[in-house]
């Protein structure tokens, strides 16, 4: 069976139709004077998933996340969680807890101080208070620190208090706002695991906000991609990827080439399309933006393209042209080849072997080759 | 680095700390003289010291300018820490610029007119000059400098740990107290202290608005000198200075050690 991506997970409640969504925004609009940062967006979040909203800085997502929190209430539109409209209801008494960007820990206040302060205020008996700090800390693996200071701990650290602190109230869903934001690079690949094993363990909703592609589909059940104040798609890392549904997702998620051309041959499987210089691409299952004659942009990814000094013989889509750039990164291979109506193409080769059979160097004549399933066609 | 010591340097050197330190070093020196004659030399003594204390005009009105200075400088904390709050949290009502424009004025205006003003108020609405009328204008006087100082702390303030406390239950009365106070306490102290500072040593509007019975010390002081200069004013004027030579000494040390205590706390979290 063919399916997108390598992922398959059992969890998908966003196919199934009987699937009772957990948080949902209602034709969301927000804006802070005349300035729309979320416009008319309707979203469903599912119990138990983890939900990234991925988008530039200003597209919106934490102004969403907020709305959430409560810190901030929708202009029009509403916001339910577990089925309870949430206008008008103070951030203290939302079943929600956040982890902040800046982590926000309390500078006067000690490690256990900081994990133990949303324990009382919900006026938790003493002993109960201790147990789940005790608890929290081994969570983090923090036990030895209790006694500190938020100033006496290194950045990855505090993450781990703010998270800590953030659980402690056992939220029905935590929002995360860019939470490996300040960690190096090296801390954040491994603090995402450790997040996604604290969804499993805890069963919360996550949702989280992050301008990093690459950590949204490491994490997250599902993407939305956001761009001014809209959502452009929402979907796992897996369709985002392989099936992006407008040239900004495509663009904005991975590297991508894109060929402009139109429909010229429409049958049930297959779709020719020829670009401006006559060059011909046929692709499989052209969906729904390759009507005929309608003007598209083929799209696909650099991995796809297989670069050859020959033409394959087996090639259903071959096109020449000449090395213009490569790149060896060591793992991959990647090169520009500048086609012969003047177009370069990223095409990236997995270096699976130590030697290469055939070579390419700088001004070399090579061909690029595709499968017809191996991109997508979009919409101009 | 330079360590030789050119001539022009250590000129300079000498004449500015000449200029600032000269009068308190002869004021200080006399206090211990001998000689009842404030510019003539008559060799070591402390009795000036000892007949300071049995001077009941002087203590009254350091007990008094005592007393003024503590509630004063409360008052004035409370208002100045609430006049910030505003100015710095809510930044979009209707006339805020008219608004701190007035809370700062009294910065700048001239003592001279804040005293005359606060005089013909208190004679317009009948009030007896006194210890009260003092207390309301150095109030008056040193609100704005707490505000000043407690506003350059809030403007730092990271407002996401009261967002962080209100998203973990806490409502916004507890989140001042258990969250933003503790925060900004140290420059809230600060404030204190300043204005404390400034009502102790106000000449200006305190003789404008006091009256018989609320003499404070630099208006006895000043009163004294009038008639002429005698040791046992040095003698005040010496412990005066050491008071407050003492106070800043005390914050500087605490100040510095706590800074350093950051600095090893921060290697050592740096290290793991």
């Amino acid at each position: 069976m063919k399916s997108l991506g390598s992922i398959r997970r059992d969890f998908a409640p966003w196919n199934d139709p009987n699937a009772k969504p957990y948080i949902q925004f209602d034709n969301v609009t927000k804006k802070f004077g005349d300035f729309t940062a979320v416009n008319n967006l309707s979203l469903t979040i599912f119990e138990r998933e983890f939900f990234a909203l991925l988008g530039a800085s200003g597209c919106g997502k934490s102004t969403l996340l907020r709305m959430l929190a409560g810190f901030e209430e929708p202009t029009a539109g509403r916001i339910l969680l577990d089925g309870q409209d949430l206008r008008g209801i103070p951030p203290y008494r939302r079943p929600v807890n956040m982890m902040f960007q800046s982590y926000a820990l309390f500078p006067h206040m000690t490690v256990e101080n900081n994990i133990a302060f949303g324990l009382k205020q919900e006026g938790m008996p003493k002993p109960d208070i201790e147990k789940r700090v005790a608890e929290m800390l081994k969570l983090v693996k923090l036990e030895q620190f209790a006694k500190r200071k938020p100033h006496q701990l290194s950045g990855g650290q505090r993450q781990r208090v703010a998270l800590a602190r953030s659980v402690a109230k056992r939220p029905k869903v935590l929002l995360l706002d860019e939470p490996l934001g300040a960690l190096d690079k090296k801390l954040r690949e491994e603090t995402q695991f450790e997040l996604m094993d604290l969804q499993q363990e805890l069963g919360l909703t996550f949702v989280v906000v992050t301008h990093d592609q690459e950590e949204a589909m490491t994490m997250a059940d599902r993407i939305a991609i956001m761009d001014k104040g809209e959502v452009m798609q929402v979907a796992t890392p897996a369709e985002v990827y392989e099936a992006p549904a407008s040239r900004f997702v495509a663009h904005f998620v991975g590297n991508v080439n894109m060929f402009e051309g139109k429909v010229a041959e429409r049958s049930a499987n297959t779709t020719r399309i020829t670009g401006p210089s006559g060059a011909q691409i046929v692709v499989e299952n052209g969906g729904a933006a390759a009507a005929a004659n309608a003007d598209i942009v083929f799209a696909i990814r650099p991995e796809k393209i297989k670069v050859s000094s020959k033409k394959p013989a087996d090639a259903v889509n071959a096109l020449e042209g000449e090395v213009y750039d490569v790149a060896y990164l060591g793992d991959m291979t990647v090169y520009h080849i500048r086609l012969d109506d003047g177009q370069i193409v990223r095409a990236s080769a997995l270096n699976a072997a130590r030697v290469t059979e055939d070579p390419l160097t700088w001004n070399d004549r090579a061909w690029v080759s595709f499968r017809p399933d191996a991109g997508v066609v979009l919409a101009r | 680095m330079n360590t030789t010591w050119s001539r022009f340097n250590v000129t300079s050197i000498v004449l500015g700390f000449a200029f600032l330190y000269l009068p308190i070093v002869l004021l200080i020196v006399f206090s211990f003289n001998e000689s009842k004659l404030v510019t003539v030399w008559g060799g070591f003594s402390t009795k000036w010291y000892v007949s300071l204390f049995h001077n009941q005009g002087l203590m009254d009105a350091t007990w008094v300018t005592a007393r003024v200075g503590v509630i004063s400088a409360t008052v004035a904390t409370v208002l100045g820490t609430l006049a910030a709050l505003t100015l710095t949290r809510y930044t979009r009502f209707n006339g805020r610029v008219l608004f701190s424009g007035m809370v700062f004025a009294p910065l700048v205006m001239p003592e001279v007119i804040t005293g005359l003003s606060l005089l013909l108020l208190f004679v317009a609405v009948g009030l007896d000059r006194g210890f009260f009328t003092v207390t309301l204008a150095h109030i008056t006087l040193t609100m704005c400098f707490v505000a000043v100082v407690v506003q350059s702390r809030l403007v730092s303030f990271d407002r996401s740990l009261e967002e962080a406390a209100m998203d973990l239950g806490a409502t916004p009365a507890k989140t001042f107290f258990q969250i933003t106070l503790p925060v900004i306490l140290p420059a809230i102290v600060s404030g204190w202290m300043l204005a404390f500072t400034l009502s102790l040593d106000d000449l200006v509007i305190a003789s404008f608005t006091s009256g018989p019975g609320a003499t404070t010390l630099p208006m006895k002081i000043y009163s004294q000198v009038r008639l002429g200069v005698t040791p046992e004013i040095n003698a005040a004027c010496t412990i005066l200075i050491a008071v407050v030579a003492v106070g800043v000494i005390i914050a500087s040390i605490a100040n510095k050690r706590r800074e350093v205590q950051r600095q090893l706390d921060e290697q050592a979290a740096q290290r793991g």
